[in-house]
């Protein structure tokens, strides 16, 4: 008897999941390494987005499918191909920069359209019609912090600590020295460190410090920043810091106390104490859930899985079209179409694939990220 | 001439010898015409240039570890000087050789020079020194290499090529365009490594290699490496023994790099670190000490391993190392060892004739 039972249930989820087919979602991020919080919370991110569509039983089911690329070109290419044995029809592209490069050549290549949470740098999307990135691009960063700091008033002298074996460091750094005299700041000392030599900062911030900094400029991922944020205390150097979206998840770092990002700016395009109801959805769930507040990656895996979402109904989209018929589809979409998500209102993107939304400035205010406006 | 030689050797020799270019011959084959029938999964497909890169560090690395006996940790600078220097010099190429393949090997050529010319530059200090001592300062130059890379900017413009250190000073005319960005590496690489190409270098590796080892110079290494004192004292220049194994090697690297790196749209100086070189170290003290057929096996399991293990989700790195250490003590145990040779049908001949 029971045996009938168990084989009617799978017959009957096997019919279901043959009748109510869904669009094959693939992604590569870290989920292991130095980089894993990146690409855990942009797949956790985009599981609960694709689990709320679901769960509204539409037309348009997702079925979502992460492999980890340790944050290296060479295994994102691996991960990618796997992804496209399973089947995938559009793609996540990759979590961070560098990987992201490689799949976007690949998505291009095959034609699979791909929209990445993350990966900021520009040539990402650079000559690719369909790869496109949710988040801002490098280079915008670090025009936007410039221009940040300059009309906000925090600091006239300005220092800023690089990390320059690092594309995303770089990126951000070019732009913001470029831009600064532009908005006024001046740039008094500018340190750099690498791979390697990342633990001790104490040259860098002793520079910072003699030459009279008061505010550090920080376009660096959140290990590092942690490191310096507690040498600075340690050697009684207090400035005002000024981070970008790789400094968010400092708060839900292992071992990491709190007290010394206290505040600590950042300029990022999610703001987890926002009070919309949207926001206040996925913050709820995601703590449910995982038992943290979501970090900008996150919502950019959240928002990724919504825009497919939109673009697809937009487009009548079925899951049994090939990945090259959606690809043009989602090329169409996403040139025209205007998005509403966590990460910002009336998200548009260009022919290039790069997104156009306001950043939010933020400021870590009793261990916990606050806007600033 | 080089038949006659392979020929003359004794038979054991010979055989092996035979039996490396057979497999590989036939392995390639094999996947040439599973990959052209698309019976071989994207995943396997995709990773067929770079294990083919891969077996090619393998054979080169051995040289230096299994022929010369000496413990090399800094492999990986090598093969990203190449990588860098094959990319600068397919980009160049461009305009003046449209033909991709030519482009590429002219690429792996220019690649093995720059990689055999940092290996003489680092052999003269390195070599001198002898055992743990070489295999450290080996070690501090791969890491040396990639620093270097890491800062390193080059550019080309109509007044010709502009390279600067730490910062981007090139100052390009406009319409020039910059090649290596520093830490951001190249980017926008033409993918024009392929498949055939990869087993023709691996197969020219393997028989600049074999002749190596054959030859002269090949006994001469492997003198130094059973009894350097007793080799001195017959004469031989150890030095130029040992640089003349070791820019061999760098060189097989470089090409390998070139190839590796134009498989892949982007390249970065940090692909090539100590890691890197472990891996490739592994590859061959898995494979055996001075035998190639053996490293470029383990070259392809290695690789192959990771995107097997994919369905274990988080435990896959874990499970790798499990499996690894299972293979490293397998293939150490004589019982294993005595097992497996049994299905060798030479063995029996070889223990009746001795």
């Amino acid at each position: 008897m029971k045996k009938v039972l168990v084989c009617s249930l799978l017959v009957l989820a096997m019919s279901a999941s043959a009748f109510g087919a869904a669009f094959k979602v693939g992604g590569t991020g870290p989920l292991t390494g130095g980089a894993a919080i990146y690409g855990t919370a942009a797949m956790r991110g985009a599981q609960i987005a694709a689990e709320e569509i679901n769960a509204m039983g539409g037309d348009i089911q997702f079925e979502l499918r992460y492999e980890d690329d340790t944050h290296d070109a060479e295994k994102a290419v691996n991960a990618y191909n796997a992804l496209k044995d399973w089947g995938m029809q559009v793609s996540l592209g990759s979590v961070t920069s560098k990987p992201a490069e490689a799949t976007a050549a690949e998505n291009f290549a095959d034609r699979i359209f791909a929209l990445t949470p993350s990966a900021s740098s520009a040539a990402v999307t650079e000559g690719k019609d369909n790869v496109f990135q949710m988040c801002f691009v490098d280079p915008n960063q670090g025009s936007a912090s410039a221009q940040y700091i300059g009309e906000k008033g925090f600091a006239k002298k300005v220092a800023v600590i690089w990390k320059n074996d690092d594309v995303y460091s770089k990126g951000i750094r070019d732009t913001f020295v470029e831009k600064a005299p532009s908005f006024g700041l001046e740039i008094v000392s500018e340190t750099a460190f690498a791979d390697g030599n990342d633990t001790d900062f104490s040259v860098q911030l002793t520079d910072a410090k003699e030459k009279g900094a008061e505010l550090v400029f920080l376009p660096m991922y959140y290990q590092p920043a942690s490191l310096i944020l507690a040498q600075a205390q340690a050697m009684g150097y207090a400035p005002k810091w000024f981070g970008v979206d790789g400094m968010d998840g400092i708060l839900t770092m292992e071992g990491f106390d709190k007290s010394l990002a206290e505040g600590v700016m950042l300029l990022t395009p999610f703001n987890a104490d926002a009070k919309d109801e949207r926001t206040q959805n996925f913050v709820k769930k995601y703590q449910e859930k995982y038992g943290e507040i979501p970090n900008q990656f996150a919502a950019d895996g959240y928002d990724c899985v919504y825009a497919y979402y939109q673009a697809l109904t937009q487009a009548k989209a079925t899951p049994d079209m090939d990945a090259e018929t959606l690809c043009q589809k989602m090329i169409e979409q996403f040139t025209t179409m205007t998005f509403n998500g966590v990460t910002g209102e009336n998200v548009r993107w260009a022919k290039n694939g790069e997104v156009s939304k306001d950043p939010k400035g933020m400021v870590i205010k009793d261990g916990a990220y606050v806007g600033l406006d | 001439m080089t038949m006659r030689r392979l020929i003359n050797l004794k038979r054991v020799e010979a055989r092996r010898i035979y039996l490396t270019y057979a497999v590989v011959i036939v392995a390639y084959v094999i996947c040439q015409v599973m990959s052209s029938t698309k019976f071989l999964s994207s995943s396997m497909r995709g990773m067929l240039v770079p294990i083919c890169a891969y077996m090619v560090m393998a054979v080169s690395l051995n040289l230096v570890v299994g022929i010369l006996g000496e413990l090399s940790l800094g492999h990986a600078g090598f093969m990203s000087v190449g990588a860098f220097s094959g990319v600068a010099a397919a980009v160049l190429l461009q305009g003046i050789i449209p033909f991709a393949p030519v482009r590429l090997a002219v690429a792996m050529i220019v690649a093995a020079i720059f990689a055999a010319a940092a290996g003489f530059i680092i052999g003269i200090p390195v070599l001198r020194l002898k055992g743990d001592y070489l295999a450290i300062v080996t070690l501090a130059f791969g890491e040396i290499i990639k620093s270097i890379l890491n800062n390193f900017y080059l550019g080309v413009d109509s007044g010709g090529l502009h390279f600067s250190m730490l910062a981007d000073t090139t100052r390009l005319l406009p319409g020039g365009k910059l090649i290596i960005r520093g830490p951001m590496g190249i980017s926008g690489i033409q993918k024009i490594a392929t498949f055939p190409a990869g087993a023709i270098l691996l197969f020219i590796s393997l028989m600049i290699v074999f002749n190596l080892v054959n030859s002269r110079s090949g006994r001469a290494f492997m003198a130094i490496r059973d009894d350097r004192i007793a080799a001195e004292s017959i004469g031989l220049d150890i030095t130029k023994y040992k640089m003349m194994a070791f820019v061999t090697s760098a060189a097989l690297a470089g090409a390998a790099g070139a190839l590796f790196a134009m498989n892949y749209s982007t390249i970065v100086a940090n692909k090539f670190d100590f890691n890197t070189s472990i891996l490739i170290l592994v590859f061959v003290v898995l494979g055996g000490q001075g035998n190639m057929l053996g490293g470029i096996i383990a070259a392809a399991v290695l690789t192959i391993l990771p995107e097997k293990l994919r369905g274990f989700s988080e435990y896959r790195m874990l499970l790798y190392a499990i499996v690894l250490i299972v293979m490293m003590l397998a293939t150490n145990n004589a019982e294993i060892k005595d097992f497996i040779s049994r299905f060798n049908p030479f063995r029996r001949k070889e223990e009746a004739n001795s």
